[in-house]
């Protein structure tokens, strides 16, 4: 094997059962690319000694014919998911060494199926933020760069990490939460495939919570295929968290390459939003042709509440962070700044281990839930997501298999370019994701393209509530038509 | 609607954040502008529309109300900025 980190995950599952590689070399060869790649920023934490252990006990397993579906597969876990024995910090200060008694629901089925932790990427400060640039380690640099240029892009958000880390060869696949787009923006960003599941598909037991009725764990990988191989590990029903869903997780894998012929895929015209590139607008339209050639049907749908979604969005989200967020108050874990009585203690801790994202949104949560706003503010947005979902569950009752729009509304911009002035146009960023976390439906991105300069661009489809399996049929169908998985340039090296 | 200076404080009191006099006028720029992002909401009549309490259809489940874990101070303590045997220690509370 020439180079063991540009495998994909199937290939290099397929070679490590074959015994034509071994779990350690497999290992080895991802520390030395992420050790090579600092300049990235996109681990905030590495594991090597750990790594190297659980590689052995994978070739171990692998020698007597044993083995689970992900065995000796090296992975990066966002820095949200508890992780028993290895920091875990939100990328906040808050967190400063904690260091959880305790392993992820998620995490703990990756291990179960003996996946092997290369160690912790870095995200937006408690996965607030569509840039990575408020985690409290720094920004993450997006392994691409603009033709011709050599200006820093930001790997989306709030996993910049997880997209920097599967797009560079750091890891053969990564774990990510999505609030508002957190898998799929970044995996648009840097030419990867990023899927949120079903709100309910994936256990949130030992994930730190941001939003806790839009939070929902996914991976990361460069294939569809790999995507589909990695979330058939993380999801299924867990009794420590009361939403996670009692059903059967089906066999993902076997959805990819199935015939899309005679699905109707829905293209919602609300979505074809001012001020949108003709270049996205251009791939957009390929999409629904690769589609059609596939033998789907495409027909034209509307989403009336669409551009309500994000203002939605924007109230719910921080008003549930700010109760979720009430635990840090330097007591049990974490950094303490002390004060002249208990809540001094509290206030000066929470003001000095937040960032100005969180605590802004703290903020915000905390002024729509106070009394006399709550009916005004989150009782509202609360009724406007009831209509948002209901436009989906009408297309979907009306015949449409599923939704294919823009991942994003531009490629990867550049670090510092965002949000300085006025929080929410960073917040726009999120306008083609945002909806799919109000309705709880799944969502996947597929790289589909480049910008004239040369950039990842993603599509993303949108499904019927668990039927991931649609969406990795139509999304084979991208990825194989558009051809677009590529290898950036090694600049960091 | 939008934030005066007062009410920036009085937010920040509530969430038990400490804001510096100099940050006020920031935040306050800030939170008016987030909060005149999500104004667009009142242009939709919702008077008849149910507030969304869960987008998937399922009952809350109910557990056996028995002991399931317990018994582990230094697991629980671990991490604790600061504790005394088996406690946390916090400012005096009680006057």
């Amino acid at each position: 094997m020439s180079n063991l980190t540009d495998l994909t995950l199937a290939e290099a599952r397929d070679a490590l059962k074959a015994r034509k590689i071994s779990a350690v070399e497999l290992a080895d060869a991802h520390i030395q690319a992420m050790e090579a790649a600092r300049a990235l920023n996109a681990y905030v934490l590495e594991t090597p000694d750990k790594a190297r252990d659980m590689a052995r006990a994978s070739d171990e397993r692998l020698a007597k014919g044993q083995g689970g579906a992900l065995e000796g597969i090296p992975l990066g876990i966002k820095d949200m998911f508890a992780t028993e024995g290895v920091r875990t910090t939100a990328c906040s200060k808050i967190l400063d060494n904690f260091t959880p008694a305790y392993e992820s629901t998620v995490t703990s089925q990756l291990w179960r199926d003996g996946a092997v932790m290369l160690g912790k990427l870095n995200n937006d400060e408690f996965a607030m933020g569509s840039s990575n640039e408020t985690s409290a380690f720094g920004p993450v640099a997006n392994p691409w760069k603009a033709r011709g240029s050599d200006a820093v892009l930001v790997p989306g958000g709030s996993s910049g990490g997880s997209s920097a880390a599967v797009a560079a060869r750091l890891c053969l696949g990564a774990t990510g939460t999505d609030t508002g787009g957190s898998i799929r923006q970044p995996a648009a960003f840097t030419g990867i495939v990023g899927i949120k599941p079903t709100y309910g598909r994936c256990s949130r037991w030992g994930t730190v919570a941001f939003a806790s009725s839009l939070d929902q764990a996914g991976p990361f990988a460069r294939t569809v295929r790999d995507s589909a191989i990695l979330l058939r590990s993380m999801a299924g029903h867990d009794a420590k968290d009361s939403t996670s869903v009692d059903m059967a997780v089906p066999d993902y894998e076997a959805a990819v390459g199935r015939s899309v012929k005679g699905l109707r895929i829905g293209v919602p015209k609300e979505y074809r939003v001012e001020g949108m590139p003709a270049e996205i607008e251009a791939l957009w339209h390929q999409g629904a042709e690769w589609l059609k050639a596939a033998g789907a049907e495409i027909v034209e749908i509307s989403l009336p509440h669409t551009k309500y979604a994000l203002p939605a969005y924007y109230i719910v989200a921080p008003a549930e962070a700010s109760s979720n967020l009430a635990r840090y108050d330097g007591v049990r874990y974490g950094e303490r700044v002390s004060g002249r009585d208990v809540i001094e203690m509290y206030e000066n801790t929470r003001a000095a281990g937040f960032g100005a994202e969180v605590k802004r949104r703290i903020m915000i949560g905390t002024y729509v839930l106070s009394a006399g706003y709550y009916d005004a503010y989150y009782v509202r947005a609360q009724k406007v997501r009831t209509l948002i979902k209901r436009d989906f569950d009408e297309a979907f009752a009306a015949g449409v298999d599923a939704v294919l729009t823009p991942t994003t509304p531009s490629p990867a911009f550049a670090a510092g370019s965002k949000g300085s002035a006025d929080p929410v146009e960073m917040y726009l960023n999120d306008i083609f994701t945002v909806t799919v976390n109000m309705a709880g439906l799944p969502g996947i991105s597929v790289p589909a393209g480049f910008s004239a300069d040369g950039l990842p661009l993603g599509l993303q489809l949108i499904g019927r509530p668990f039927d991931e399996e649609t969406l990795f049929a139509t999304g084979q169908v991208i990825e194989d038509s558009a051809n677009a998985l590529a290898k950036p340039q090694e600049w960091w090296r | 609607m939008s934030v005066d200076a007062a009410t920036v404080r009085r937010v920040a009191r509530l969430a038990r954040i400490a804001v510096k006099d100099d940050e006020v006028a920031h935040l306050q720029g800030e939170l008016n502008a987030i909060l005149g992002f999500v104004e667009q909401l009142g242009a939709l009549d919702v008077a008849d529309v149910p507030p969304m309490t869960s987008v998937t259809p399922m009952k809350t489940p109910l557990r056996a109300d028995v002991v399931t874990s317990g018994g582990e101070p230094e697991k629980v303590l671990a991490n604790a900025p600061v504790r005394e045997g088996d406690f946390f220690v916090v400012p005096k509370v009680v006057e």
